[in-house]
């Protein structure tokens, strides 16, 4: 939780690639691909489906592996640390926001919030000051003891993206977050997304094809076949 | 961090409460049938324990040999001075407060007959001749509360040698039926041939009887037998032996041949104006657990003063016991093992179905920062939550099936017995076995947890997600 310096990226892949094995066939999701993102900024990944969006937030996110090449995240090789290191530092430094919104259904939402900050073993009175200031910020303070077959689909992703942001992560990473929402209620999730980006100062990298989220974005990496086809900054 | 992931299992089992409940019927059924099983082998344990220490005691002394050689000819193995070895015994201060009746017995054989009827019989006995007071005393012990109490030796009593007892078969054989008034026993069809034959024996022995027994004279008409054996010496001896009652022995064998009498008349019997001895110093403890340490100290009593004396325990003196309890333990650990597979498969089975379902969750989990043994960890508490609410549910219905039947006063003649005793299931007769049992069924619950929480951890977190 340590805010990273102001000028070096946040995430760094140098000459990355990915391939799986489906049967006999070797599939290539990314090829040779180079990027970085600065700190605080509002990132969209875009590109058609089987581009290789998802595989790109799977290596930033820590929960894959690649084939060849160098992903660094918060500064750290993530190649040198193993298993139960790597999913501590998912724990301290990466929320993730998903398109299903994922939250464990015999938690209530209060508890889904807090979870994260169990996992960096948090004292129970900070746990509860930040859980609730975090439902209060995303509008669901008044449904904090609802299970998640309680809420609606925007009222789940909204819980969704406190529990992503309670541990105050230097990024937040979301697959297609508004995919199952209705334009309005997606309309919302961005905004609020944006609002507690610009308070947080945390970096936020969507994979999406939202054009409502890409009117948003700082940055857009436009990624086909695998490899990044442009790289362009907001006002650019 | 723990506390989460039990919550997180306690929800699910309740959110799954069907299947966690079939689940749990499994491992209750399994409790459930271990535990009355231990409930009645703890009862046939203690039950055969308490029978055969209000018998026989807990220890006897013999004189060295007797055990492996004395059966063929008991009044050869009789013990010097027996009176000062049951006072060196008594006095010790070692033994003294474990040592509830300390008392003689002397076994014998030889041969009853009833020539007074008019269908006159002969059969050979076997004999204990014990002190009627003592034997009441040693009846009287039930260390485990089984409420099993064999009726004491009526019309037997200290003051009077001449009365004893006799197997019912016995009492069959020599025509007793009628002057004992005993129900569903005929009189013998008349064996005129027979009759020709043993005549003579008859003779010989009413002889003998008249001669060396002149109580028997004033004994009651009809209940009366004579009991011929060899004296230490080799000379034939006789008593007469009024027959007070009879007493049903367990197997026909005996039934057939057992004679109980007084110390005094088997001793005159054996040992005629000789110096009397005993073939055994009978001890029954207060407590079955002094038993090795009451067993040391006596050999160690005995090595000190030179006595040429041996130790046995009832489990040595009746080999049944030993055979019923292995018989026993084998069969419960066969039902064990076929409750155990059971309760594996059924847990294996729901907690698969429980990581299948919940894939996408444990992707989710892990991307958040949970390590892969918390994953395996929060099934095995799921394991182990169904097994224990399966056990305590289990359990429960194990004592309160115990409880109905133990009240519901139902009697049986268990294998070897001849009285019927009631029938009791003792559940927690052997609290560590019945512990053993519950810690058991939930460690076997966890490790059925094992396979699928292994399965759960070692997902690859982009396969879990993707999940649907």
């Amino acid at each position: 939780m340590t805010q990273p310096a102001a000028t070096s990226p946040v995430v760094r892949l140098a000459h990355v690639s990915r391939t799986y094995q489906s049967g006999a066939l070797e599939v290539r999701a990314l090829d040779d691909l180079s990027l970085e993102i600065p700190p605080d900024r509002f990132s969209v990944v875009i590109g058609a489906s089987g581009s290789g969006k998802t595989t790109l937030l799977n290596l930033i996110g820590c929960i894959d592996a690649p084939s060849k090449g160098v992903v660094d995240v918060c500064r750290q090789n993530i190649a040198e640390l193993d298993d139960d290191a790597v999913a501590d530092f998912r724990a301290r430094n990466i929320g993730f926001i998903f398109q299903t919104f994922s939250l464990i259904p015999v938690l209530s939402a209060y508890e889904n919030v807090e979870y994260p900050l169990l996992l960096v073993g948090m004292p129970a009175a900070e746990r509860r000051r930040r859980t609730t200031a975090m439902l209060e910020a995303v509008g669901l303070a008044a449904q904090a003891q609802r299970q998640p077959n309680e809420l609606s689909g925007g009222q789940k992703q909204r819980v969704a993206i406190a529990r992503a942001l309670v541990k105050q992560p230097q990024l937040v990473l979301a697959d297609e977050p508004t995919a199952n929402l209705d334009s309005a209620t997606g309309a919302a999730i961005i905004a609020l997304m944006r609002r507690v980006q610009a308070d947080s100062h945390t970096t936020f990298i969507f994979a999406t094809h939202d054009p409502q989220l890409m009117s948003h974005a700082d940055e857009i990496f436009a990624i086909r076949d695998g490899a990044l086809l442009e790289h362009r900054r907001s006002g650019a | 961090m723990i506390g989460v992931l039990v919550k997180i299992a306690w929800r699910n089992i309740v959110r799954n409460r069907r299947r966690s409940l079939m689940t749990a019927s499994a491992v209750a059924a399994g409790a459930l049938a271990m535990l009355l099983f231990l409930g009645y082998t703890t009862y046939i344990f203690l039950g055969m324990e308490t029978g055969n220490v209000q018998h026989l005691g807990h220890l006897r002394v013999f004189r060295a040999g007797y055990f492996l050689y004395g059966a063929g000819n008991p009044t050869a193995y009789g013990i010097d001075g027996y009176r000062e070895v049951m006072r060196e015994i008594g006095d010790d201060p070692v033994l003294k407060p474990m040592i509830r009746v300390l008392t003689p017995a002397q076994s014998l054989m030889g041969i009853a007959a009833n020539y007074r009827s008019d269908n006159a019989a002969s059969r050979t006995f076997f004999g204990e001749g014990i002190i009627p007071s003592d034997r009441a005393r040693m009846l009287g012990w039930d260390q485990y509360h089984t409420g099993i109490f064999h009726p004491l030796d009526p019309g037997m009593s200290d003051a009077d040698e001449s009365s004893g007892l006799v197997g019912t078969g016995l009492a069959r054989i020599l025509n007793l039926c009628a002057p004992l008034k005993l129900p569903d026993c005929p009189p013998a069809p008349a064996a005129a041939p027979a009759e020709e034959h043993r005549g003579p024996v008859n003779a010989d022995i009413a002889e003998l009887a008249g001669r060396d027994a002149p109580q028997a004279e004033q004994a009651p008409e009809g209940a009366q037998i004579d009991l011929l054996a060899a004296t230490v010496g080799g000379a034939p001896n006789v008593v007469s032996l009024h027959v007070a009652s009879t007493q049903p022995q367990g197997a026909k064998e005996l039934d057939d041949a057992y004679v109980l009498m007084h110390l005094g008349l088997a001793q005159q019997l054996v040992y005629g104006r000789e110096e009397h001895k005993v073939t055994a110093i009978v001890l029954q403890l207060r407590d079955s657990r002094y038993m090795s340490a009451a067993r040391a100290r006596l050999n160690a009593l005995f090595r000190e003063r030179h006595l040429g004396l041996e130790v046995r325990d009832f489990g040595e003196l009746v080999p049944f016991y030993g055979q019923v309890i292995r018989l026993f333990s084998s069969i419960f650990l066969f039902i064990a093992l076929v409750m155990g597979m059971i309760v594996l498969f059924a847990v294996v089975n729901t907690m698969t179905m429980n990581v299948m379902e919940r894939i996408n969750e444990i992707g989710t989990s892990r991307a958040m920062g949970v390590r892969r043994s918390r994953i395996r960890a929060q099934f095995l508490i799921e394991g182990t939550f169904i097994g224990l609410i399966g056990t305590v549910v289990g359990a429960a219905l194990a004592i309160g099936i115990a409880t109905l039947v133990n009240r519901s006063g139902i009697t049986w003649i268990p294998p070897g017995n001849a009285i019927p005793i009631p029938l009791h299931l003792d559940v927690l007769g052997r609290p560590l076995r019945a512990a053993s049992i519950c810690v058991g069924l939930v460690l076997v619950a966890t490790a059925a947890a094992l396979l699928p929480a292994n399965r759960a951890a070692r997902l690859s977190v982009v396969d879990a997600l993707r999940h649907i």
